[in-house]
């Protein structure tokens, strides 16, 4: 009952969401909001650059690959420096070079993805100047790529998709800014941390106990990763640690925060186009995929779990509860966990790794559908709008009529740029994987041996390709190998979907509209909803289904097998964590 | 291209300092403003009510103090003492795991000798290794372990149980929960 209320309540939230927040949206990219003109102007005067000035797909794709460049390399000199910088009480010292770059590369490509733990790698300076900067400007950055490619399919005979200077600073001003504030009050009522004084020391009088607690500037990092769909939190422990996410209600928020911009996006996309009924199409695709997820994992995880069931626990009334929050409960904790994996955000309340083998599952797989439902700020619009073109090309071929979207003729060139920025991920998922299963370097990253431990390296590169952040936490990716391939993983999924993306875009823009007759293949009623997610399903099972059943099915059929710890893993990292394991190291190693 | 990287720098700079530094301090000093027990850590004379209570070294090998009632074990000890900063995160271990197996099962065992029957919250680390709650039904299967050491009545403890009992908030988020700290606290006065 409890869960039908917090489904209920969420479903209400986000149906606000996309009738205002998409509305308001759709004012800030059409130029007509200016509450904050004062520090909007001087930005646009100092770089040189106005509203009205728009351009072309190639310089708009240009301004986007060079400002992310630099901003990749202005963060990874911060972090190389952190320690000669303000901010440092805990004296953490400089980030080292791989990490740096793993860092730098995840922050500035929406991913998120961290081989850290915040509240002992990062100093203050590196928390607010870097990391929570990214989290608005890549998020900025995504929606700019999503706006310019709805400009695209609404504008006719045009030589400009828009201007991406704009774009992104209006993003960040006007609607992250505002929305990441007001949330930021609430989450630290609720009892997340805001502070930059440094660890607090307090003896326990009833049981002797001194704790050392780390704070930070915690709770205003929170809204801002959750509503930019980031994920990157400020404590090792993300979502599930207390001073970010301290009670029931945050939970809630933070969930509708994750799924609210992706979700007002298929507004903007109706509203822009001059159709919301197309809008809607979309998000009904997106919906349908998200909530056969939920119900599928949130079920799994209601489950027991085998290991504490064989360890003499069999009556687990609350569900799986290793590694997740009393606070949350077994269906709220994964409800979290699916919002975030589905919209490449990546957070989690509860250690997805300890997840049942179909929980896993359900979390895993929901990225591999490409992080359409719905997806990351813009991210999921711009992707889910490449799988309805090529839906709109097997329906036309199954017709035998040239296919049409929203009144574009979809052609070769439109086809071909949709294929490749659809099937860059797979690829580079699958290449990726195999290389590092494949060499001792990779081998050596899974905490878990067996199957569950192959899942962790295919989790790993699914998650970074996505720009999604999540992590089966068990795998050690701090190692050069983890750290450089990581990085490759992310910026392919990153920009070399963006480039054919805005592509697209700029050869949309320039086409004239074919007037609707009686054969157009309509796009906007049940028929093309059903053909757009049966197009994404198949796509994503054709590619993925192999890895999958190498790893979590396996896993759920192994019935009454129990796995070790892999060794590989134990000698790499013995110098690293020995003080970190449970019991100490010999513990782990005569594990029988 | 010199353009691009100029104007690419500068905006750099400029959203560095408003998203950054503006949006983190101005945030600060409004939390700050509103809100200071919860945003410098909820910190009370015996800990955080928000990360709750620390037992040093709840581990298998430990015997558990059967006078306080207890909250989840730690994945790695987190917040230990001698000053280190703390690490939080869970023990990331798969639901196919030898080790989790090993693990609960001595749990399993530590409990029993106390005369506890555990629930699984008991047994199991939670996401964040610093899970300040358990569920009420997590404190009552202790209750026979504290009335016998600290000789205070049963009835005693399941009225102060169902006193420290929160939740679900707005009756639906969550679960319902007991800060074990909150609960050890109260437990004191009684004593």
């Amino acid at each position: 009952m409890d869960f039908a209320w917090t489904v209920l309540v969420l479903v209400a939230l986000v149906a606000l969401a996309w009738r205002f927040l998409g509305a308001y949206m759709v004012a800030v990219y059409e130029t007509r909001v200016h509450f904050l003109g004062f520090v909007e102007r001087p930005i646009y005067r100092l770089i040189g650059t106005a509203p009205d000035r728009e351009q072309t797909w190639k310089r708009y794709a240009t301004s986007l690959l060079v400002f992310s460049g630099v901003f990749l390399l202005v963060d990874y000199l911060i972090f190389r420096v952190q320690g000669s910088l303000l901010l440092d009480p805990q004296h953490l010292g400089a980030v080292p070079p791989a990490l740096s770059w793993n860092t730098a590369v995840s922050f500035v490509t929406n991913t998120n993805w961290q081989n850290y733990a915040g509240e002992t790698t990062m100093s203050y300076f590196s928390q607010m100047g870097a990391l929570i900067v990214q989290q608005f400007v890549s998020a900025a950055v995504g929606i700019a790529v999503a706006i310019a490619l709805v400009r695209g399919f609404a504008r006719k005979g045009s030589p400009t998709i828009g201007n991406f200077w704009v774009d992104t600073v209006r993003g960040c001003l006007y609607l992250l800014l505002p929305v990441a504030f007001v949330f930021g009050i609430v989450f630290v009522g609720q009892g997340a941390v805001q502070t930059l004084a440094g660890p607090a020391h307090v003896t326990d009088a009833l049981n002797g106990v001194t704790q050392t607690i780390p704070r930070g500037p915690a709770g205003f990092m929170e809204t801002i990763k959750e509503l930019g769909t980031n994920g990157g939190g400020f404590f090792n422990a993300n979502g599930a640690d207390p001073f970010e996410n301290p009670t029931g209600l945050t939970n809630l928020l933070s969930i509708a925060l994750i799924l609210c911009i992706p979700v007002a996006l298929t507004y903007v996309f109706g509203r822009m186009v001059g159709a919301l009924r197309q809008g809607v199409a979309v998000l009904a695709a997106m919906t349908i995929i998200f909530g056969a997820w939920t119900a599928f994992t949130t079920y799994a995880e209601h489950q027991p779990n085998p290991a504490v069931a064989a360890a003499g626990v069999v009556h687990q009334p609350t569900g799986n509860m290793e590694g997740k929050e009393v606070r949350f409960g077994d269906t709220q904790s994964a409800l979290y966990d699916v919002a975030s994996t589905q919209t490449s955000t990546g957070s989690v309340d509860g250690s997805n790794d300890s997840y049942n083998p179909m929980g896993g599952f359900g979390l895993l797989t929901g990225m591999m559908l490409g992080e359409v439902s719905p997806g990351g700020v813009g991210s999921g619009l711009y992707t889910i709008l490449l799988f309805a073109i090529l839906a709109v090309f097997i329906g036309g071929l199954m017709i035998g009529r040239t296919p049409e979207y929203l009144g574009k003729k979809i052609q070769a060139r439109e086809v071909k740029l949709a294929g490749l920025g659809i099937l860059v991920m797979p690829i580079t998922v699958l290449v990726l994987t195999g290389i590092a299963v494949s060499i001792h370097a990779g081998r050596a990253g899974p905490l878990n041996a067996g199957p569950h431990g192959f899942t962790e390296i295919l989790y790993a590169f699914t998650s970074q390709t996505n720009n999604n952040g999540s992590a089966f936490a068990g795998l050690t990716g701090n190692h050069a190998f983890y750290n450089v391939t990581g990085g490759i993983a992310m910026l392919m999924g990153r920009f070399a979907v963006i480039v054919p993306t805005l592509a697209l875009a700029g050869t949309l823009a320039a086409k004239k509209v074919v007037p609707e007759s009686a054969g157009t293949f309509r796009t906007d009623n049940t028929m093309f909803v059903g053909l757009l997610i049966a197009v994404i399903l198949i796509v994503g099972g054709l590619t993925f289904f192999p890895a999958v059943a190498l790893g979590p099915i396996v896993e759920q059929l192994s019935h009454g097998r129990f796995f070790g710890v892999s060794l590989a893993h134990l000698a790499a990292v013995a110098h690293v964590v020995a003080a970190d394991l449970p019991g100490g190291i010999a513990h782990w190693s005569a594990v029988p | 291209m010199l353009t691009y990287l100029r104007r690419s720098l500068l905006l750099a700079l400029v959203l560095t300092v408003v998203l950054g530094f503006v949006y983190g301090l101005v945030g600060t000093g409004v939390a700050q403003a509103l809100f200071p027990f919860q945003a410098n850590g909820s910190i009370t004379k015996n800990g955080s009510a928000i990360i709750g209570q620390n037992w040093n070294g709840y581990s298998t090998s430990k015997i558990l103090d059967p006078q306080w009632f207890h909250g989840r074990p730690d994945a790695d000890d987190p917040l230990v003492a001698n000053g280190k900063p703390g690490f939080s995160g869970a023990a990331n271990l798969g639901p196919r795991s030898k080790v989790l197996r090993t693990e609960v099962h001595a749990l399993v065992i530590a409990w029993h000798r106390v005369g506890v029957d555990p629930t699984t919250d008991l047994v199991t680390t939670s996401g964040s290794g610093l899970d300040p709650d358990i569920t009420p039904q997590d404190a009552l299967v202790q209750v026979p372990m504290v009335a016998k050491a600290t000789g205070i009545p049963p009835t005693r403890l399941r009225s102060l149980i169902a006193h420290e009992t929160h939740g679900p908030e707005l009756g639906f988020l969550g679960s319902s929960v007991v800060n074990v700290l909150q609960l050890n606290e109260a437990l004191a006065r009684l004593r």
